[in-house]
This record gives structure tokens, sequence and C-alpha cells, in this order.
């Protein structure tokens, strides 16, 4: 996916002016959060789960070789073949290649953020092959030819009313405002091409070492559909993906679906392992796994490694405040929100993304909720210095910290800066005490006066009352 | 109990009122408060930007600066939590270094919590204010956990009514740096803040860091309102607002 998160400033304030996207944003709010906020409460022991969860990612994480090689050994047992990916360009050859293998006319799609990391549409399309999305909203999208939002809800960025006048123009049938209408005509559309597809193209939210398994949890069962109608299933997904056992999964399964939609667990959670066997009933005929590297193991061993816990929930960008204001496409990338701000600078390059990690008010409420208890503050802040060292950060900020910085390091001189800023602040906020206009602060004045100062700083006032202090206790004696 | 208050940069230029505030409420709790005098910041500003070696460098000022204390105190959740949950980040690798910092970050305290928990002050004087709301800042929240150690302070405050605004927890959009780079982003949430306050009809929103009262103050009387109260904790306390 063509990556424009350099423009993530100017993004953001149009998004911030756009009406219709705010009024959609909110539902994520009464939806997920309070939904999260609910479902955490069935479990009697939910800290102790958070900490489980986080020590399986960080056990598969520490011999993650050993894991994936498990994973391979039960998987090709069982008939699949897997495939390594360095790249997301080599991904893309390998389902391309298989496309031609298998004389691949149609492919259907249910969601998948690691195809949308690899631009893989647009790579089948080249090649001749077509590619329906089945997963409602990324249909949505690809008929608006629109990129996701949200890495869960995809098209939350939409209203009913924008997908009624978008099913009745490429539809063109009668306009429907119901969301079971909605969806009832958007499944009669599917349904054709479930049958006449010849691959199913599925990521997968883990796999698992010990049983060769690709999982996934949905809510449509298009799921289902894509992974067992078609002739050749290829599943994509990451390497970081991988959990040691079936035991270690339902442990994680506590905690995807109530994070993520504010659900118990989801109306599907899909295991496939292998090819059709003999007496199976449905199944597909051919089962490709392709594991992409990407960049994920540059960070095994270094200090971003606790990113690679992401089992991919999105409650870190539902909670958080930038994300809840400005939506999923101002970060310019596959992954929105905090998660986002990380992941993209770390996989798109750090000087592409250099708003990103700033982008935070480090409030720390994706932290708090995070399942998995990634300290993703802290990994911005990391950034923070990564772009610092690389000389990233633009200038004023650079000169104006450095200043700061430099006098604050010297008390004397420090104090004789502040009483004369002090001042000269106190004198700009007239008899209002307010100061409409900064200059060189224009981030701030543009919406926000700034309360003037008293006029003397804390250390001037407090030696002033030191001595009079003493003059009294002196005349006292 | 010697307490040595870290005042912060921003009381110190913004609203020094808070700081005396502060130690009258420390020595209403039996404290005696010492103020070392070439206190400056705790090098948040630099950290939350990239710049480790500034950080450090502020901080090892810090250090020397009230090693001697029994307790460090700050008005400032923001801060205190700079001392307590960042400073060990900043010294991981020097083990020195870093085995005064931890004795430091453990006798280091926001307000509030310290009088509750340490000073444990038990009564306040009655206030002229009666209604007001009370704005969780996201570091003493969610670094410290200061949540309840405010109301409790609150309710021993007589004919004081506290009405909670809606989502008290989310952040007013101040975030240090961020306030002035994304100016836009910045000021939607504070404007939802002040929407949140406004809601509850309270006289004054009560805080208890100095970043989001500029800012929720600041968006207030751009939208007009010229009314409503921002204070900071101690004032509220101890009756100098």
């Amino acid at each position: 996916m063509q990556i424009t998160s350099m423009h993530f400033k100017a993004r953001a304030g149009k998004k911030l002016a756009d009406v219709k996207l705010q009024a959609a944003l909110r539902k994520l709010q009464s939806n997920f959060v309070k939904g999260r906020a609910d479902r955490i409460l069935e479990l009697d022991n939910f800290e102790d789960i958070r900490a489980a969860a986080a020590a399986i990612r960080d056990r598969a994480l520490a011999s993650l070789d050993v894991w994936l090689e498990e994973f391979e050994r039960n998987a090709t047992a069982r008939g699949a073949v897997v495939h390594w990916a360095e790249t997301t360009e080599e991904a893309n050859r390998i389902v391309c290649e298989l496309a031609a293998k298998y004389d691949v006319r149609k492919a259907v799609k249910s969601k998948s953020m690691v195809s949308e990391e690899c631009a893989l549409n647009d790579a089948l399309e080249a090649a001749g092959v077509e590619v329906v999305e089945t997963d409602l909203g990324e249909y949505i999208l690809q008929l608006a030819h629109e990129a996701p939002s949200h890495i869960v809800a995809p098209v939350v960025h939409k209203s009913r009313d924008e997908v009624s006048d978008l099913f009745e123009e490429k539809h063109k049938l009668p306009r429907k405002t119901g969301i079971p209408d909605l969806c009832r005509e958007a499944r009669e559309m599917l349904r054709p091409h479930f049958l006449s597809a010849d691959m199913g193209i599925s990521g997968a939210n883990f796999i698992i070492a010990e049983t060769g398994s690709t999982l996934i949890v949905t809510n449509e069962g298009n799921g289902r559909m894509v992974t067992t109608l078609p002739r050749v299933h290829v599943a994509i997904t990451g390497i970081e993906k991988v959990v040691p056992t079936l035991e270690d999964v339902t442990t994680l399964l506590r905690l995807l679906p109530r994070h993520g939609t504010g659900q118990s667990i989801t109306n599907y959670v899909s295991l496939t392992t292998g090819v059709k066997g003999d007496g199976d009933l449905d199944g597909p005929q051919h089962f490709h796994i392709i594991l992409i590297d990407a960049g994920r193991t540059k960070l095994i061993g270094s200090d971003m490694q606790a990113m690679l816990r992401c089992i991919r929930c999105g409650a870190c960008m539902n909670h958080c405040p930038v994300y809840q204001n400005v939506g999923g496409h101002a970060y310019g990338w596959v992954y929105p929100g905090p998660m986002g701000s990380i992941l993209t600078p770390i996989y798109a390059g750090l000087e592409n993304a250099l708003d990103l990690p700033n982008a935070s008010t480090l409030c720390n409420q994706c932290g708090v909720v995070c399942p998995v208890k990634i300290p993703l503050p802290d990994l911005m802040r990391k950034l923070r210095e990564k772009q610092f060292e690389r000389g990233l950060k633009p200038w004023p900020e650079r000169f104006g910290l450095a200043l700061w910085g430099w006098a604050a390091r010297r008390p004397v001189l420090y104090a004789a800066l502040s009483m004369m800023g002090v001042r000269l602040l106190a004198w700009m906020g007239g008899a209002a005490k307010l100061i409409h206009n900064l200059p060189f602060g224009g981030g701030w004045s543009g919406g926000r006066d700034l309360p003037a100062p008293q006029g003397k700083t804390f250390r001037e006032l407090y030696r002033q009352h030191k001595r009079i202090d003493r003059i009294n206790r002196t005349q006292q004696d | 109990m010697r307490v040595g208050l870290f005042v912060t940069c921003l009381v110190d230029l913004m609203r020094p009122g808070i700081g005396f505030a502060a130690i009258k409420l420390l020595e209403a709790a039996g404290c005696e408060v010492f103020v070392p005098q070439s206190q400056t910041c705790c090098g948040q500003p630099a950290y939350n930007s990239g710049d480790r070696a500034s950080a450090q460098a502020l901080a090892r000022k810090l250090l020397g600066e009230f090693e001697a204390c029994d307790h460090v105190v700050a008005p400032s959740g923001s801060c205190a939590g700079m001392i307590r949950t960042h400073y060990p980040d900043l010294f991981a690798d020097q083990p020195a270094e870093l085995e005064r910092v931890q004795r430091l970050c453990a006798r280091t305290y926001e307000l509030c919590d310290f009088l509750v928990n340490v000073a444990q002050l038990k009564s306040i004087k009655e206030k002229s204010i009666k209604t007001i709301t009370y704005h969780d800042s996201c570091c003493g929240l969610r670094e410290l956990g200061v949540k309840s150690q405010p109301r409790a302070l609150l309710a021993m405050v007589q004919g004081l009514s506290v009405t909670e605004m809606p989502e008290a927890e989310v952040c007013c959009g101040f975030g240090g740096t961020f306030a002035v780079k994304f100016g836009e982003i910045s000021t939607r949430l504070a404007d939802n803040k002040c929407g949140a306050i406004a809601a509850t009809g309270a006289e004054a929103v009560v805080l208890g860091d100095l970043g989001c009262m500029l800012n929720i103050e600041g968006r207030l009387r751009r939208r007009g309102d010229m009314k409503t109260q921002v204070l900071h904790i101690a004032e509220v306390l101890a009756g100098t607002e």
C-alpha cells in the first residue's frame, strides 16, 4: 500500500473538519470502548489472563525460529505447503505464481491486513486475476476504491447513508437503507463469487506450531467460505503470529474479541488444518501458507521487540483520543492509531513517517488497554529518540529544546531568563491576563489563549517571603 | 519529616501561587518543607522529545538537589511520574547511579497522593467555592494511580460538591510539545474536555497538573467562557483560589 504518512498533519486537519467522519467515529466509542469495558468484567481474573497472554507472546517470540519450524513441519505433514517471503514483493510473487500454476481466474479474499501491507490485490490484478473482497467492510471499500481506516472495522469512517448510495450506484439496484437489507444485497452479490472462485485468500490471527493450523476469527461467515469452497486456499500472514500450542490460543482468544469488537467471542473461530482429506465433505485441495517477514525479524532482540506481541485487536486505536478524532486515514498506511504510529516508521521507514511517533500526547490510554501489555507510549518515545539521534527532528524543535535544556542546567542564568520571560508574558496578557497570539507558538494560540503568568516566578517570590520571614523573626527577637 | 518541594517549572513560571498552596498544605500536614533554590525542570520535555542526554543531565541535577530529603513532592502528576516512572529508564545502563535514582523514586510523590497516603492529612477548612468537577490528568492517573486521593481530599472539604464529568479520564490534549506541534488536534481534544466540563455545570474544574490547566483554561477562554474557574487542587485545598 502506498504510504502517505508524511502528510499526517495536513490530513488530520482535514479530518477534524469532516463532519460526516466525526459522526462516524463516535460509533467507536459507544461500541468498542464500552464493549471492551463491559466484556472484561466477565473475567474475574482479567489481569492474570492479560499477564499470561503477554507471557505467551513473549515465549513465542523468544524462540520464534523454533516455533516457526515446528509449525512448518506440522503443516507440511497435513498436506499444506509453507512458503517463506522475506519481503512483501516476494509474497506477492509467490501468490501470483500459485495463481498461474493453478490456472486461477478469480480469487475471493477474507480480511487480511498483511495483504494490505503487500498491496496484494494490485499485484494479482496486474497478473490478470480478478480479486473480490468478501468481508463486508472490505467489500464496501473495494467498491469505493478506498483504503481501510481501522484494522478491525475497516469501513468505520463511512456512514450507512454513504454505503446505501454506493450500493445503489455500483449494484444498480433500488436503494436500500436498513442494515439487514444492505447486508442481504451484499451477500447476494458475493455468493456467485464464492461459488466461482478458484482461489481463496485469507489472513491468520494466529498460526499454531503444535498442529500446523491457521486460525481466523470472523463475524460474517465469509472466512469459512473463503477457506473451504475454492480449490486453492492461500493463507498469508506475518511470522510473528505463531503461538506454540492450542492451549496458548485459548488464552489469547479470551482477550482478542473482547478487546477488538467488545464481544465475549466472535461468531466464528475457524481453525484450518491441512488439505481436504479422503472422506472430508469440503476443504481445499491445495493449501499454501505464506509466512512474511517484511521487517519483523529486525525487531527481534531490539528495543522494539515488544511490538511483535501485537495481536491486532485494535483496542489501542479505539481508545486513543487522537485516533478517535482524526480517524485512520490520516495515518497514511495500513496500520493507524498507536500501534500504527510504531509499525509504520518501523516497516515503512522512520523518515517516511516523521509525524507519527510524535502524534500522541503519551496519555498512555493505549498502554493501559493493550491486552498483551505492549508499552506503546514507551515505544513511541524510543522512536522519537531514534529521530533525534538521526537528526530527523525539525530544527525549531531541536533548537528550542537544546536552548531550554542548556539553560535549565544553569540555575542562575535560568532564573534570570525566566524572570524576564514571565514579565514579558504578563505584559502581553494585559488586563484580561490572556495572551491571544503567541509569536512562534501559533500551534497553541491558533485555537487557545494562553493564560498569562502572574508576573514573578515562584522562586523569586519564595526568596522574598523567606527574607520577610527572616526580618520578622529578627524583629521579634 | 523533611519534604523537598519540587515546584515544577510550569508552576514556577506560570502560577507560583500553586507552589505556596502546596507549602501551606504540607506544613498543615506537619511536614518541614525544603525548597532547593537551584531547581529548574525534571527533564520531561527533553525525554519525550527524544533528547535522552539532556533529560539525563537534568535528572542528575534534580537527584543532587533532592537526595537529602525524606520525601520529594511535586504538585504535578506528570513531573512526579517522570521522576518515579521514567528516571529508572534513563539510568538503566548506569548501575551506580541507578541505585541512587531508585531510592529517590521510591520517595517521590504527587502532592495528593502524598497528603493522603503518607502525611495522612485529616481535615480541611471550608472553602468559598461550592461546585466543582475533577479532571484526571493522564500521568498522575495512569503512571501513579492518582484517582481516589484527590477525591478523598475534596470530600474532606465541607460544603463542597464534586460532580463527575463524562470521560474524566480522557486526555485534555496537552501532551507537552504535542500541544504546539499538533495544535489543531490538541485544540479539538481540549474542546471535547471543555464540553464535558460545561455539561456538569460546575463553577470550577479542578485538577493536578499545570499543563492541563493551561490547556483547558486557554480553550475555555477562547470559547468565550470567562466564568468557569480552572484551579489546581492545591489552591482549592489551601484556600488560596
